[in-house]
């Protein structure tokens, strides 16, 4: 129905309905802003409901066509089926997702407790992929859309210093590259977005976290990834591209020794 | 799950680090803060305040505070910016309700183009809102309209002891005059209720008309406030008591336009070395400003950003200062003192050390806001001082004695330097506001002029 629509009127854009997983996490922030100022149509998932509140009446105010919100916690599996199911029911026509949450927690807690490990991994992995499966096989089956997760620069090489959400968000990033083979006979997008350092919540306690890239700079190249065909993997800012192509040729002998 | 859970905030204030610097809009004095905080949500600040020590804390904005009356050396900042939400809008009335971080620019971006404006403007739109109720701010029209905080219905404050307390006309409204001027002291602000107003359009139409002397400046001003909503005068610094400079009056259009968003713009790189600035370089500005705006004398049709905001088209313009950054001296005197005003005028001209942008106005007879507000009737000046150290805050000082015997006020958003005892004279009432101060707020400027240690 919506690609009748789209093809017909030219005009159209292909993104109209959204649904944004971890709708107040600070990249999603920005995102939906610039979404809301295109008039788009959201539906926000994030866990509390207070912030979805605040959330739909400022992109209302700011644009945005309709905001729908559903408040779930969306590390946990078993809650996944419902979330779907408020989903197909509430915003039937959906034609993009995003996914967006994650977890950064202290590296030392992981190294020291198998607690925090698994929950690192939990969050920004096992949960991140059970819900991309609910997502994936809906669009499969109606032939359309596109499917799109923050993953991480961090993904790219294990590091001393942040190598267990490295290793999740490396770990999704293989798990969106083989979904994308699979969807992509059906027309389905799947697009990795890895992220350099970006100043939000998530990272304030970082050093030098004044310098990291501005979360409306990475927005806008979300957004413009998701709307046309550009790379199946947007590094922003996108000198990322290029510090990960040379990151990626130091031989392991020598980046064992590194501390960073 | 998002970014920062409750949990991981209260992780944050054991590993207090120097953070990035945050500086006031004059870039002096030069600080150093604890920690600066930086909630994204209005459910984390009461846990930040319950955390924190007596008078450690104050709320920040978008740092256009010129002195240090938006800092809090040594001590921890709580940055509203991310606070930034538009809570709900009656399109009947006109009346927006918004997070305190929620810039003017972004309630003009929204706004504007459904027809609605701000009830009053001052000369930037980066203000947040919180910042413009905290240092109750006037504009252009402030014979007509009041300041800012005339103009804010509600607001929901978050107080350490007392938690989410909402003050309007009915329940609190003595905490809504104390923090309307309040200059951040009484609490976080969480949100507010403000009244828009209507327009046609994005278009002023504007008159200049260039004047000679003082009392044709006061002439002009008397003769104006009846017909036009905005007034305004530009002076050139260095004429002394013979005030050259240029009169702006304006409506709103009647002609509908296209709204011209101004996000970009040229941005000062860097400080630039302080001696450019000098007295020729000045002098040769406010010539040729006075006589590009003679040679305009007349009316035109200009987008709003040029008439309110010609500073934003050069973002980071306080960088022109130099590393040491500048002073900015806005006093009110009454207009019985015209001598007094003359005389002060009269000694910027010979300091030599003036500015580009010497601003005039006739503030009206509006009640006060607020129990700390400013502006109040008489003449008001503002100018900008490059920091050249103990040079200029002699300067500056010499002013004072004049601010001082006239009777007259300055304004705490634009100061750095001003004596307990002229604050005293400003504002003869602060003692009464004191009770309000939420006991885990201070600034340095308080500290400063209240003589607190």
């Amino acid at each position: 129905m919506t690609v009748t629509t789209s093809s017909s009127t030219p005009r159209v854009k292909r993104m109209q309905r959204i649904v944004i997983l971890g709708a107040t996490s600070g990249i999603a922030l920005e995102v939906q802003r610039q979404l809301a100022q295109q008039e788009c149509e959201l539906l926000l998932v994030a866990r509390s409901p207070e912030r979805l509140v605040a959330l739909q009446s400022d992109l209302l105010a700011r644009g945005a066509k309709q905001v729908l919100t559903c408040a779930a916690n969306l590390a946990s599996i078993p809650h996944h089926a419902g979330i779907f199911d408020f989903v197909r029911r509430s915003f039937p026509d959906f034609d993009t997702v995003l996914l967006a949450y994650g977890t950064m927690q202290d590296q030392k807690d992981s190294e020291d407790s198998v607690d925090a490990l698994l929950d690192e991994l939990n969050v920004n992995f096992v949960s991140a992929t059970a819900l991309l499966t609910l997502f994936a096989a809906d669009l499969e089956q109606r032939r359309t859309g596109c499917l799109a997760a923050l993953t991480s620069v961090a993904g790219d090489r294990g590091r001393r210093s942040n190598y267990v959400y490295g290793s999740a968000k490396g770990a999704l990033s293989l798990f969106l590259q083989g979904l994308r083979s699979r969807l992509h006979p059906a027309g389905v997008r799947v697009i990795t977005i890895k992220p350099g350092p970006v100043r939000t919540p998530m990272t304030d306690h970082l050093p030098n976290s004044a310098r990291f890239a501005d979360p409306e700079q990475v927005a806008r190249d979300i957004v413009r990834a998701l709307e046309h065909r550009s790379p199946d993997v947007l590094y922003t800012p996108r000198i990322w591209r290029y510090v990960m192509t040379a990151v990626g040729q130091i031989p392991e002998s020598i980046f064992k020794r590194l501390s960073f | 799950m998002s970014g920062q859970t409750a949990a991981t905030l209260r992780k944050k204030p054991a590993a207090l680090q120097p953070t990035e610097r945050i500086l006031s809009w004059g870039r002096y004095p030069k600080t150093a803060h604890q920690h600066i905080y930086k909630p994204a949500w209005n459910d984390q600040v009461p846990e930040i305040l319950k955390a924190a020590a007596p008078g450690s804390l104050l709320p920040y904005g978008l740092g256009r505070s010129y002195g240090d009356s938006c800092l809090n050396d040594g001590r921890q900042l709580i940055d509203c910016r991310r606070l930034n939400r538009i809570l709900g809008f009656d399109e009947s009335t006109g009346m927006v309700s918004c997070e305190s971080g929620v810039s003017l620019s972004d309630i003009l971006d929204v706004f504007l183009p459904k027809g609605w404006f701000l009830p009053v403007t001052p000369g930037t739109r980066f203000v947040t809102v919180g910042g413009a109720i905290a240092n109750d701010v006037h504009g252009k029209n402030h014979h007509r309209a009041g300041t800012f905080g005339a103009h804010v219905h509600q607001i929901g404050l978050h107080r350490s002891h007392d938690g989410l307390v909402v003050c309007n006309a009915e329940e609190n409204p003595d905490m809504l005059r104390a923090t309307v001027g309040g200059l951040g002291l009484t609490g976080v602000m969480a949100w507010a209720d403000i009244q828009l107003k209507r327009v046609r359009g994005p278009l002023i139409d504007v008159e200049f008309i260039p004047f000679q002397s003082l009392k044709s400046f006061l002439d002009l001003s008397r003769e104006s406030d009846g017909r036009f909503e905005y007034t305004v005068a530009w002076l050139d610094c260095f004429a002394g008591r013979n005030a050259r400079g240029i009169f702006f009056r304006g409506n709103h259009s009647a002609e509908s336009g296209r709204i011209i968003r101004s996000k970009g713009g040229p941005k000062v790189p860097f400080a630039l070395p302080g001696w450019w600035l000098n007295r020729y370089t000045i002098k040769a500005f406010n010539t040729a400003y006075y006589r590009a705006h003679a040679a305009r004398k007349g009316t035109s049709v200009v987008p709003c950003n040029s008439f309110f905001y010609p500073l934003d088209s050069l973002r980071q313009w306080n960088l022109l200062y130099g590393k040491n950054g500048f002073l900015q001296y806005q006093c009110v005197i009454p207009e019985s003192n015209v001598e007094a005003f003359e005389e002060l005028l009269d000694l910027v001209a010979h300091s030599g050390m003036g500015s580009c942008l010497g601003v005039l106005k006739q503030f009206g007879s509006a009640p006060p806001a607020g129990m700390l507000s400013f502006p109040r009737p008489g003449l008001t000046l503002a100018l900008d001082f490059a920091m050249r150290g103990e040079r200029t805050l002699q300067l500056l000082r010499s002013f004072d004695r004049i601010v001082l015997e006239s009777g007259g006020a300055l304004y705490p958003a634009k100061d750095a330097r001003m004596s307990p005892a002229l604050f005293e004279a400003s504002f003869p009432q602060w003692r009464s506001f004191v009770p309000f101060i939420d006991p885990k707020m201070s600034s340095s400027f308080w500290r400063r002029v209240t003589e607190a240690q």
